[in-house]
């Protein structure tokens, strides 16, 4: 099948500084996909470069099949853009700005305002659509900004930290929305972020973004697995005292990677495989207390830490 | 280009978006203070170039010839020495720049600084479309601005003196308006580009009434004192002073107001048969009559080419500005 999103090899600089290097990625049609990257990773730029509004240094970006570089008008009737922070005329009423954007995608008059107050009341915005958009609130701006993506039935829709400055109840609500939009309407979502939270909780793919280039990109299964080949399982072990000798055989235990203290009596063992009975029945024999004993699975929060904090591996937090 | 967005709005029902942005642009000038403002002021001149006229005019009476006067013109250009109000000429020639950048000078800007351009500019719309949508909507205010104000001019003066205009004063009447829609739209362009340039709207508007006042006002300071130090010598001949004369007088042009207010002024008085040094020879022999309608058309098509020059160079560079800048939110 044809992805719906293309992009070979994109590459865009600014002067001696490179924003995006060499990014080849494909989105599928119905997807949503997670953009995760720190601030100024380049994730805005890739996606200014798939709606033609500005111009990729080489490489080449596809959108529903058109070159967003040279069909950019093509691309713009069938994706909806929400840009961070995203503004509205503000003496005008939340409608009318609906509206206005309708009538710039050339939809009649009565359909359109059918349409934007089906919209208004799907975000939950039908009490304030009478309200100046100057008046919204932050939450409410980014409510509004979906209703005006989707107000031309876009086939893609691309949300640029979407969730940002709005409190979590709020984030959860437009989090659900993204979901049931594109369960029902069938709309591939690309969404950039930096909360791995939020991208973990609805995106069927992610793609980590580092530095202007495409870390590693999969579901959060695969992509743990991609990330953490040499040691796919981690296990937290906690005993008393925890001395060194214990360490010490734990260690040479078969498939054992890595033993790291995280304080005195918690452990970090990396395996190649899951041998939580072996680890326990070793403690045993060492003659100390075994206090618990957890197999971590590898969420986005380490990859996060491993890979964009650049912080030490022993710093992981349990997700 | 403008017949397509023509037919583009009589064909599709929504109307082309150009279209639709030039009526919300409209519609936002219309709503605003700014623009409130700006008529207030014009309507002032309006009135106070009118009383001006009003006490004046009887002096300007010719005492001879009637016919070839051109009295109803005298309403536009009269001044008097007892009133401190200038002329309506004068009058916009001072405001017209005023409200080019009063309307041009947060276009760009204003929308980006809102975060309102990249979600514009993420509909299916070329992006040309929002700089020329802006310059279309604010040119077709200026004009009917300033047409609607020359023409309550022409009708009180009308009902004041009690001559009615003959069709030449009304075709010139209507090319000063059309002059100074020019002129405007020279300054409108001009503070586009500030606003595509300068991030801030202060920034821009102040840019803007820079240049006006370095043009109104220093511009001629300058001249004058490049004029002074090259001058030729007392002995020097003739020739090397009317050249001297036509090196000031082209570096004088530079300027866009003083274009203007040769245009128009030539446009106004029809008995202003030159805007060049003229020599004994040249006028021995020539009839002390006012200038045909269009005789003084052909005087000022120079000032009027430079103008739109001036306009379309303003208008280039902001569009290749915007075209190359990368829209960013906030």
């Amino acid at each position: 099948m044809q992805p719906v999103i293309e992009l070979l090899e994109l590459s865009k600089s600014y002067g001696q500084h490179t924003a995006v290097d060499g990014l080849t990625l494909s989105i599928h049609s119905g997807e949503i996909f997670g953009l995760l990257g720190p601030n100024g990773a380049g994730k805005s730029t890739t996606i200014l470069m798939m709606l033609g509004l500005t111009e990729p240094t080489s490489g080449s970006v596809r959108v529903c099949g058109f070159d967003s570089t040279r069909e950019s008008t093509e691309v713009k009737r069938r994706v909806g853009y929400l840009p961070d922070d995203v503004g509205f005329y503000e003496d005008l009423t939340g409608l009318e700005n609906l509206l206005y954007t309708a009538r710039l995608n050339q939809i009649p008059r009565d359909a359109a305002q059918g349409r934007a107050e089906m919209l208004l009341e799907r975000v939950g915005l039908a009490d304030a659509a009478a309200k100046k958009a100057g008046t919204y609130s932050r939450g409410m701006r980014q409510r509004l900004g979906l209703a005006d993506v989707l107000i031309k039935r876009p086939e893609v829709i691309i949300l640029d930290e979407p969730t940002l400055g709005i409190d979590p109840e709020g984030v959860r609500d437009f989090l659900r929305l993204i979901q049931e939009l594109s369960r029902d309407d069938n709309i591939t979502v690309l969404l950039s972020s930096h909360n791995l939270h939020q991208v973990q909780r609805i995106c069927d793919r992610v793609g980590l973004f580092v530095g202007g280039r495409l870390l590693a990109e999969g579901d959060v299964p695969s992509l743990s697995k991609q990330l953490f080949g040499e040691e796919p399982v981690a296990i937290e072990a906690v005993v008393a005292p925890g001395s060194d000798r214990l360490v010490d055989k734990l260690s040479q235990l078969d498939g054992v990677i890595g033993v790291s203290r995280r304080d005195d009596s918690r452990l970090h063992i990396a395996c190649s495989e899951d041998i939580s009975a072996a680890i326990a029945q070793t403690v045993v024999a060492e003659g100390e207390s075994l206090l618990s004993l957890t197999q971590k699975q590898y969420g986005l929060d380490e990859i996060y830490h491993r890979y964009f904090a650049g912080g030490n591996t022993d710093d992981y937090q349990m997700v | 280009m403008i017949t397509r967005w023509f037919k583009g709005s009589s064909s599709q029902k929504a109307g082309h978006p150009f279209w639709v942005i030039v009526q919300k642009e409209i519609a936002d000038h219309v709503h605003s203070w700014r623009f409130i403002i700006l008529v207030l002021l014009l309507a002032l001149t309006c009135i106070g170039s009118l009383y001006t006229a009003m006490m004046t005019i009887r002096e300007a009476v010719p005492k001879d010839d009637s016919v070839n006067s051109f009295l109803f013109l005298k309403l536009f250009t009269v001044s008097s020495d007892k009133l401190p109000l200038p002329p309506f000429i004068t009058f916009v020639s001072f405001l017209g720049p005023l409200v080019g950048i009063g309307m041009g000078f947060d276009a760009i800007n204003s929308e980006r600084n809102r975060g309102t351009l990249s979600r514009l500019l993420a509909q299916p719309i070329y992006r040309d479309y929002v700089i020329n949508a802006k310059f279309v909507a604010a040119l077709l205010l200026i004009s009917v601005l300033l047409f609607a104000l020359g023409f309550l001019v022409m009708g009180l003066g009308l009902i004041a003196i009690g001559i009615p205009p003959t069709p030449e004063e009304f075709g010139r009447m209507l090319c000063f308006l059309i002059l100074s829609v020019l002129y405007i739209s020279f300054w409108l362009n001009m503070s586009i580009l500030c606003s595509v340039r300068f991030r801030q709207a202060a920034t821009s508007a102040l840019s803007g009434i820079a240049v006006w006042i370095f043009f109104s006002v220093f511009y001629g300071l300058l001249v004058n004192l490049i004029a002074g130090a090259t001058a030729p010598s007392q002995a020097a001949g003739a020739e090397s002073v009317i050249s001297h004369q036509q090196f000031v007088q082209a570096l004088s042009r530079l300027s866009p107001s003083q274009l203007f207010s040769e245009a128009t002024v030539t446009m106004l008085t029809p008995s202003v048969r030159s805007l060049g040094p003229l020599t004994m020879e040249q006028i021995y022999g020539a009839i002390p009559s006012p200038l045909p309608f269009g005789q003084s058309l052909l005087l000022v098509w120079p000032q009027v080419v430079g103008l739109i020059a001036a306009t379309m160079v303003c208008f280039a560079a902001s569009y290749v500005l915007f075209m190359r800048q990368e829209i960013r939110s906030r």
